[in-house]
């Protein structure tokens, strides 16, 4: 049962840290700002919410667990706070999108 | 009532963090909750805004299927930057919701899932940054709106 949640969580690790790797080359790859903001989100998301599983399946349950998911639970109200943040402010800045608009822009 | 549950939220937190069961220490944070309590009413920030309580009851099937959509979103937006092949598009989208609250919710639920991020509020119009038509497609279809309608309730 030991050698199942540890090779379980190695997986949670390897999945995690992928769409890392994948979310950082996003980051260089992409054309412009609003692009990379998706591979950010990338890493917010699939990276956290992997590591944290593979933790959590680790410490069993106890209080440590109850302390994982809340980092989960305020990563998950934060992340797309900052997100929107620099979305909106390279908006205000008079920052255009790369690609096609369709119908009126606000 | 909903002072009386903040405390009671404010104080689960406490225990649940804290760890150490003593009378001293359960006593001061007893009375440090019942603080911030006070504070926050000074401040009137216990409000339908503050403490969302309406949400709470269909919380939990949300998430769910949120956790389900950020999961196949991310393999999507994996898949595409690895192929490179991006074709971005920016539109506006109207949400259906009556309360600030719902509002934020959809508009925080769409920038969670990769692929998709609001980058302007006005009103009850959104506009929204994709990635790639499919998950332009995905928010046009109105699926999320008519789900944090839902969560919402009748408001």
């Amino acid at each position: 049962m030991d050698l199942f949640i540890d090779i379980i969580t190695g997986l949670c690790f390897f999945i995690g840290s992928l769409s890392i790797i994948i979310g950082a080359c996003g980051l260089i790859k992409l054309p412009d700002v609003f692009s990379r903001i998706h591979a950010a989100g990338m890493i917010d998301t699939g990276g956290t919410a992997f590591f944290l599983l593979g933790m959590i399946l680790q410490t069993g349950w106890s209080l440590i667990t109850v302390k994982l998911i809340l980092i989960g639970v305020f990563v998950f109200f934060t992340s797309p706070v900052t997100s929107h943040v620099t979305a909106n402010l390279a908006r205000k800045k008079n920052l255009m999108p790369v690609g096609k608009k369709i119908g009126k822009l606000l | 009532m909903k002072s009386i549950s903040l405390f009671v939220i404010l104080l689960g937190l406490w225990l649940l963090m804290s760890g150490h069961y003593s009378f001293l220490i359960t006593s001061l944070g007893v009375l440090s909750c019942a603080f911030c309590v006070y504070v926050a009413r000074r401040a009137k920030l216990i409000d339908k805004e503050g403490l969302p309580l309406f949400f709470f009851p269909r919380l939990f099937n949300y998430l769910i299927w949120l956790f389900k959509e950020i999961f196949i979103s991310n393999l999507n937006t994996a898949k595409v930057i690895i192929s490179g092949k991006i074709e971005p598009e920016t539109f506006t989208v109207k949400a259906s919701q009556s309360t600030d609250v719902a509002k934020v919710t959809y508009a925080n639920s769409i920038t969670l899932t990769p692929g998709t991020v609001t980058t302007k509020i006005k009103d009850n119009m959104f506009e929204v940054h994709a990635l790639n038509s499919d998950f332009g497609n995905d928010v046009r279809s109105n699926v999320m709106d008519k789900k944090v309608k839902w969560l919402e309730g009748d408001q």
